[in-house]
């Protein structure tokens, strides 16, 4: 029997994630190497598209489970039926995030199977698969393999990997029946996030530091006589203006923590060491000076702006193109220009 | 109410880490109780402080990571265990989930237990998820908030912060938890707090209290390297104005090819 690589197909408004497309282009090139068949397992209660999709984008089969147990994610019910699809399987690959990940743990210990978190790279050793993960927020890289057992878990970074893009006929997809499951925890409710474009998938992030509240042109309204209100309130319109710039660019917008800690944005937008570690193509950092654990979380960003009025600032250090001057002043300008380059 | 922290002592965030021959090091800096980990210390304190009952904290590591214990423990944490145990130097997340489990167990009757959402050496952040599915337990993982908790019905709410929303789940108790930072603010331990901490005797539990026999580790690690750097030099664009600079700006963009 040949062997296979399971992955697990992460879903939304019924289309496949793009990291769940880069799991089965991750896949693609695994089994060029190793011979394996790529399957793909896509669970929920209204699936059709999202395993159309999956035929399409690279797995030779799917599986589609359908039932009200499925309905809500669930990790520790999704585990079991991925689990009951192992056999034969060198890797279950899933695209990380907080929830796969916590699937992807699950699982691991219901197969007794060795588990790679958020893994950055992937190759073929002597038959094995070994991963590149990066550890000590980013400053260290390490490979990992399994010790044998098969299969191995492994989460797949967003945007560290490149999606299916081959040509052939859609893969076979096949519905599997699911028993009724004893849960032990029920979702009472799922608030969807508003921003357009999720941090984790976003090719462009605009993102701003302390700079935000430091407005000089800005008159805070009369009736806000708190320092720390009016602080805020100036931090609030900077922090429009980014928005603002990413409506124009299709970009997701970020923070540092000392704007989050002083509870002028939500932490989901907190970018670094103790928020989201992000790969945009393309980042631009307003008002942030650069404290070592912010750049933990932007390592790999492949282009890095950065606007600043301390021309000492170390987010210099790591950037291909600065700018010196106010933030406040540089973002108008920036969106004009943009506006202009997408007329032409 | 019967909780458990579990904790792990790491390196300084703003350490600067260097590899060489594949060992680690990081000169002077002071090892801590692992940040995220301050979270669920906290929390357990609030819910200790909001229910009775007591705040127990559980490490795994080397004699120095009795430090990170009395940090909890001066924080307000009632006792600490530390288990330790030569069988475990490639322990991997299978590995210690089987081993934390085994002393939750031990412990008996815990209602709950708390991780922070990652360990800031390792960035895995499963094992809340691990140990939960080895005690039968209900994992809810990166915890933001927690409006209802009823030790009577055994019974628990908690709003999970996901990356695309947030989602409610209500499941019973006992149950596993792994907390993000939004969940609370840490406190500053005290004097009184240090000195107290100082006091505490932290038993040492080996596999064999713990009743586990040597566990296999499900991965191996081969090499290890410093990140590479990015060795860009910074071109600063200059301009006699804003939108004299973002025009510039956006025509190298286009010529490098980044948009």
């Amino acid at each position: 029997m040949t062997s296979k690589l399971l992955i697990y197909i992460d879903h939304h408004d019924g289309m496949i994630t793009p990291a769940s497309r880069e799991a089965l282009g991750a896949a693609h090139q695994l089994a060029k190497a190793s011979g394996a068949q790529v399957e793909a397992i896509v669970l929920g209660m209204d699936t059709g598209l999202a395993a159309e999709e999956a035929a399409r984008s690279g797995a030779a089969r799917v599986f589609q489970a359908n039932a009200p147990d499925l309905a809500d994610f669930r990790a520790e019910v999704y585990a079991g039926v991925v689990a009951s699809l192992t056999a034969g399987a060198e890797a279950v690959l899933l695209p990380d995030n907080g929830r796969t990940r916590e699937l992807a743990a699950i699982l691991a210990v219901d197969l007794e199977a060795g588990l790679i978190p958020d893994v950055i790279e992937l190759e073929v050793r002597e038959g094995a698969i070994v991963a590149k993960r990066a550890i000590y927020s980013g400053k260290v890289h390490t490979s990992i393999r399994g010790t044998g057992r098969k299969p191995v878990v492994l989460t797949l970074r967003s945007r560290a990997f490149p999606a299916f893009s081959g040509e052939g006929s859609p893969g076979k997809i096949e519905g599997i029946e699911v028993p009724p499951i004893q849960a032990l925890s029920e979702v009472l409710s799922y608030q969807t996030s508003q921003e357009a474009v999720s941090l984790a998938d976003a090719g462009i992030i605009v993102a701003g530091g302390r700079g935000l509240s430091n407005n000089p042109a800005l008159e805070a309204p009369s009736d806000l006589t708190d320092p720390e209100a009016i602080e805020k309130w100036k931090a609030m319109e900077g922090f429009k203006q980014l928005q603002e710039l990413a409506g124009v660019m299709g970009a997701a917008v970020g923070a540092t923590r000392a704007v989050v800690d002083a509870g002028y944005v939500d932490y989901n937008h907190q970018i670094g060491q103790t928020g989201k570690v992000v790969s945009p193509d393309l980042y631009l950092a307003f008002g942030i000076s650069g404290a070592i654990q912010h750049l933990a979380g932007i390592r790999s960003a492949r282009t890095i702006i950065a606007v600043n009025k301390d021309a000492e600032a170390p987010i210099f250090k790591s950037a291909r193109f600065g700018i010196v001057g106010d933030m406040h002043k540089v973002i108008p300008a920036l969106m004009d220009a943009f506006k202009e380059m997408s007329a032409q | 109410m019967k909780i458990v922290v579990c904790v792990k002592q790491t390196v300084d965030t703003a350490a600067e880490i260097a590899v060489e021959q594949g060992v680690i090091s990081w000169g002077d800096t002071p090892l801590v109780l692992n940040p995220w980990d301050e979270f669920a210390v906290e929390e357990g304190l609030r819910l200790r402080e909001a229910h009775g009952g007591s705040v127990t904290a559980l490490t795994v590591g080397a004699e120095s990571a009795q430090d990170a214990l009395r940090s909890a423990l001066a924080m307000g944490a009632d006792n600490a265990v530390r288990i330790s145990d030569s069988g475990l130097e490639f322990a991997d997340s299978l590995v210690i989930s089987t081993v934390l489990a085994a002393a939750i167990h031990k412990l008996d009757e815990v209602d709950l237990v708390l991780f922070g959402r990652e360990a800031v050496d390792s960035n895995a952040g499963v094992l809340s998820a691990q140990v939960a599915r080895r005690l039968g337990w209900p994992s809810l993982a990166l915890t933001a908030a927690i409006p209802v908790l009823t030790p009577a019905d055994k019974s628990i709410e908690v709003e999970r912060m996901l990356d695309r929303g947030r989602q409610r789940v209500r499941s019973s108790l006992p149950a596993v938890i792994s907390v993000v930072k939004e969940i609370n603010e840490p406190r500053y331990a005290s004097f009184m707090g240090i000195r107290k901490a100082s006091r505490v005797e932290i038993p040492i539990w080996s596999l064999a209290d713990l009743g586990v026999d040597s566990v296999q580790p499900g991965v191996a690690w081969l090499e290890m390297s410093a990140a590479p750097q990015s060795d860009v030099a910074c071109e600063f664009i200059e301009a006699v104005d804003e939108a004299a600079a973002a025009q510039t700006l956006v025509a190298r963009l286009r010529e490098e090819k980044v948009i």
